[in-house]
Order: structure tokens, then sequence, then C-alpha cells
């Protein structure tokens, strides 16, 4: 999921300088799921900026607020809350502050920092296994991420930094290719290492990137293969 | 060919310097360090923004080198450039009469003075050797329109370097990775810094047990003071000082530990020469230490 926190009180208070009649949103998904936006930080929020004077028109959570689709039924049903807001406030990650402002086309306000897409440990504990680089690399290296979980994203072997088997940038982050070692040794695999991995294709992480559906064939076609 | 080449060729046993550009444009002090050393090494490395800390660069420091009749070593890390820029500085290095390059992925950006800055490595020090082979048969990296490969306009040669710690956690890692350097093109290695000639004996037994054939340069930093060698122990990966180096420092006068610094030194090349094809000395500034090391390690 994406991971995400809350921006500093402050912060969003002096992004809705100026506004008085504020909409606040959440999102059920990943924002809910780390705290950021669900009913309950929703709830908050409402009560903290009413407390400093704000009018909030309404509040909701969206199903999600990545979703266009969601984002418009959500919006008809509390499309006069909306209406007469001055802004949305969203407790929710980057991508939804954007589809939300299009999808009403009303100003929104970002409530939250998208830190990566990651796991979660457990609430509260999130770690970073993969940076969506496009060309998924996990076969060759038994499961184990070096594009992300290797500070340097080396793909051919370890820097040589690592202490006691941590990262030398992060002390708190084991190192990946002493992972990948340690489990290519257990299962007999380590001869996938010897082999040299040439440069990686970084054009499929260039942003915006989009992804459509390939058109399905025609049904002639369909039969001749 | 290089110097370098030639004389390892020669089964010669090499000593090379190395000097740090300063952060700033003068550069009379880091022009004498390396002519001090001149006469004593056969090349000098040229550090390439170490420690991720914003400085003049490895390019500019090596080809002053070459204009004062001093071979260069031109070290280059992964960090700072995409594919585009490390080819066209490998081509920038041969046009200016550097011959010698050594591949280094380089400290993290964290490690630095500029931390907020974005991190690189487009491509790694194993892809950066294989790009540098690439050149010199005359071709790149990259593709022209139709997918074909890219023909240059006259290829460079050089005489490619890698390094390797071999006193590094898990060393079997360091091997495989060493084995991958030289099938990409790797003609030489210097090795991250050696006090323990015990421990430098069963790598290299390794390394020819495994049929790594390429002439080795055993690291040696120079151990200034015993808040350094604690410093090593602490913050350098892979570098480990023992506790006699570390007393034997402390019992020195001040006064005298630049002699010690020597003697200890020429110390480790002698107890590690017969185990490698030559000794890459940093002695971190004191350039006028390296003809004392070289002239003692005989």
């Amino acid at each position: 999921m994406i991971i995400q926190k809350q921006k500093d009180y402050g912060a969003i208070l002096k992004a809705l300088e100026g506004e008085e009649k504020i909409f606040v949103a959440g999102c059920s998904d990943c924002a809910t799921a780390c705290k950021v936006g669900g009913e309950e930080e929703v709830a908050a929020m409402k009560a903290r900026l009413e407390a400093d004077g704000k009018t909030v028109t309404g509040t909701t959570i969206f199903d999600t607020a990545c979703q266009r689709g969601a984002v418009r039924k959500k919006g008809k049903e509390c499309r006069d809350a909306i209406a007469a807001a001055d802004a949305v406030l969203l407790l929710a990650c980057g991508t939804g502050v954007q589809t939300v402002g299009e999808t009403l086309d009303k100003r929104t306000h970002v409530g939250a920092d998208s830190l990566f897409v990651g796991e979660v440990r457990r609430l509260g504990k999130y770690s970073e296994k993969c940076s969506t680089c496009g060309e998924c690399l996990l076969e060759d290296y038994e499961g184990i991420c070096p594009v992300t979980r290797c500070a340097k994203g080396l793909l051919n072997g370890p820097c040589g930094g690592a202490v006691d088997g941590k990262c030398e940038v992060d002390p708190e982050q084991d190192c990946a290719w002493i992972l990948i070692y340690e489990r290519m040794k257990e299962r007999g695999t380590l001869d996938k290492l010897k082999s040299y991995r040439g440069p990686k294709d970084q054009s499929q992480r260039q942003t915006p990137r989009s992804y459509a559906w390939p058109k399905p064939k025609k049904s002639s076609e369909k039969k001749a293969s | 060919m290089s110097r370098l080449q030639e004389r390892l060729h020669a089964s010669d046993f090499v000593f090379t310097g190395e000097v740090g550009p300063p952060k700033g444009v003068d550069i009379d002090h880091v022009m004498h360090g390396a002519a001090l050393m001149k006469d004593s090494v056969t090349a000098v490395n040229v550090t390439d923004l170490q420690t991720a800390v914003m400085r003049l660069g490895s390019l500019a420091v090596s080809a002053k080198l070459v204009e004062a009749g001093i071979e260069p070593v031109f070290q280059m890390v992964c960090r700072d450039r995409n594919r585009l820029a490390l080819q066209s500085d490998l081509l920038n290095a041969y046009v200016l009469g550097i011959r010698n390059v050594l591949a280094i992925t380089g400290d993290h950006v964290a490690k630095g003075d500029h931390v907020q800055a974005k991190a690189v490595y487009d491509l790694d020090s194993v892809q950066l050797l294989k790009a540098i082979s690439l050149l010199e048969s005359g071709t790149d990296l990259g593709a022209d329109m139709k997918g074909r490969p890219n023909k240059l306009e006259g290829a460079p040669a050089f005489f490619k370097g890698c390094v390797v710690t071999p006193c590094a956690d898990e060393i079997e890692l360091q091997l495989i990775k060493l084995e991958k350097k030289v099938e990409a093109g790797a003609q030489f290695c210097q090795t991250q810094a050696v006090y323990d000639p015990a421990a430098f004996a069963s790598f290299m037994d390794e390394v020819s047990r495994r049929g790594i054939r390429i002439p080795i340069l055993v690291g040696i930093v120079i151990l200034k003071s015993p808040g350094m060698a604690k410093y090593m122990n602490n913050f350098v990966p892979g570098v480990s000082v023992p506790g006699e180096l570390m007393q034997e420092l402390a019992d020195t006068a001040k006064a005298d530990r630049k002699k010690k610094a020597v003697e200890i030194a020429a110390r480790l090349v002698r107890a590690m020469k017969r185990m490698c094809s030559g000794a890459h000395l940093m002695t971190l500034g004191w350039d006028d230490a390296v003809p004392e090391i070289v002239a003692q390690s005989s």
C-alpha cells in the first residue's frame, strides 16, 4: 500500500490560510490503514479545525480516493457540503489529492506526505520492498529486491560497505546483498549471482507513467491464434 | 599502453600513490603533492568526490597530472553520473591523455556534505567496466533508432581497474563480484586498506584458487594517529586495525608519529609484497611520506 504520514497540523493550517469553510475527507484504503485519513482521523481533524475557528461543511471517506468513479459517486452524495466549502482537505496520498481535486473540480489541500509503496510490518511500522521500477527482477534475486532494498540499487553484488549485515547508509536496514546471498546459499542457487546483469532499463520508470489494458483482440483474430 | 600497465605486465612490483582534489580551484597543493611522490610511484590515483563531498573533479586533476608528466589513475564513481555522462567522461578522459581508469561504486551521498542530493547509480561498478570495454570495442551502451549498436568515431583504449575489499564481512560475495569485474574487463585491482597480512594471504589464496589472474595492488592507508585507527575500525567497513598496531601508535610520542606511520606502512608492504603485484599507498595528504615508505619497503 501507499505508506503515508499526516503532515504537521501547523503546515495544514498554513495551507488552509484564507479558506474559511473546509470539507474534510479521508480514504478507506491506505490512508485508513496508516491511520492518516480514516474515520477517526477525519473526525479528529474536523474537531481541531473547528477549535481553530474554521467551519467544516462536512466530511467523508472516499472508497477510494484514487478511483475517479468512487470519488464522483461520493462527490454526488456530499454535493451540497462540498459546494458550500471553499476547499477540500484530503487526508490521503498524493494520487488521491489530485484525483479528488480534478474529479470534483475543487481546490484540494494535501493533508499527508506519501512516503513509499510498502509493507505493513505491524501497525505503525512500515518498510519499503518495491519501488515500482516497471520491470520486476525478483526472480533473479530469490525474491529480494536489490533495486529497492540496496541503497545504491546495485545489480551485480554488494558495495562492500555492510557492517554486521547492516547497510552503510542506514544501520537500521539489512544489507540486501547479504540477505540475497544468505538465501541463495540456503537454496543452493548461488550460481545465479555469478552471471553479469546489465544496466537496468530506466525508461520503465520515466514519469509520468501510464498504463492501459491492451485492446481486446477481434474474435476472428482469436480463432486464428 | 600506460606505464602502469607496462610495469604490471613486466611483473615488476609496482607502487601507486593517491591525491585528493581540493574543495575549490586552488590546485597548487594537490599538484605539489603529486610531484612529491612522482619519482617513487608508477602512477597517482586521483579520487573522485571521495566520501561524497563536492570538490574539484578527478577528470580535471587527472588531466593536469598528464600535463605535468605524472601518470594518473582516473578514479570514477557511479554515484553522480548516469550512463551518458559516465561514457562521455571516459571519452573526455581519453582525449585528455588519461589511460588508467578505476571503476568504483562510490560512497553514498548520505555519507557526504550534500545529503539531499539525488544518488544516481545508473550503472554499478561492474556495468561501468563493461561500458568501458564496449567503448573500447567502438560502440556504447545505447542503440540507434533501429535498435542497432551505435558506432564510435574513434574508440578509446584504457587500462581498466577495479577495487575489492579483502576483509569485508561476506568475502565470498566480494570474490564473486571481483570475478564479474574481471569478466567485464578489469585488468588490475586495488584493494581497500589492509592491516592484517594473514587475512590478506587467505584472501589471495582464494583469489588464485578461483583463477583470478589480474594483478592486485594491496591497499595501504597510512595510520596517522591512534584516533584515526579507531575511526577506521569504527566507521570504515571492511577495515580492521589490529590491537597491536593501535598500541604501537599509542606508545609513540606525537612528534614521532609520522616516522612511525611510515615505518608501519612500509612494514605492511614488506609483509605482503610476495603475495601481490604492487601496493597502492593512500597517504591522506602526507604526500611527502610516499618516497620514504617506498624506500623502506624494499
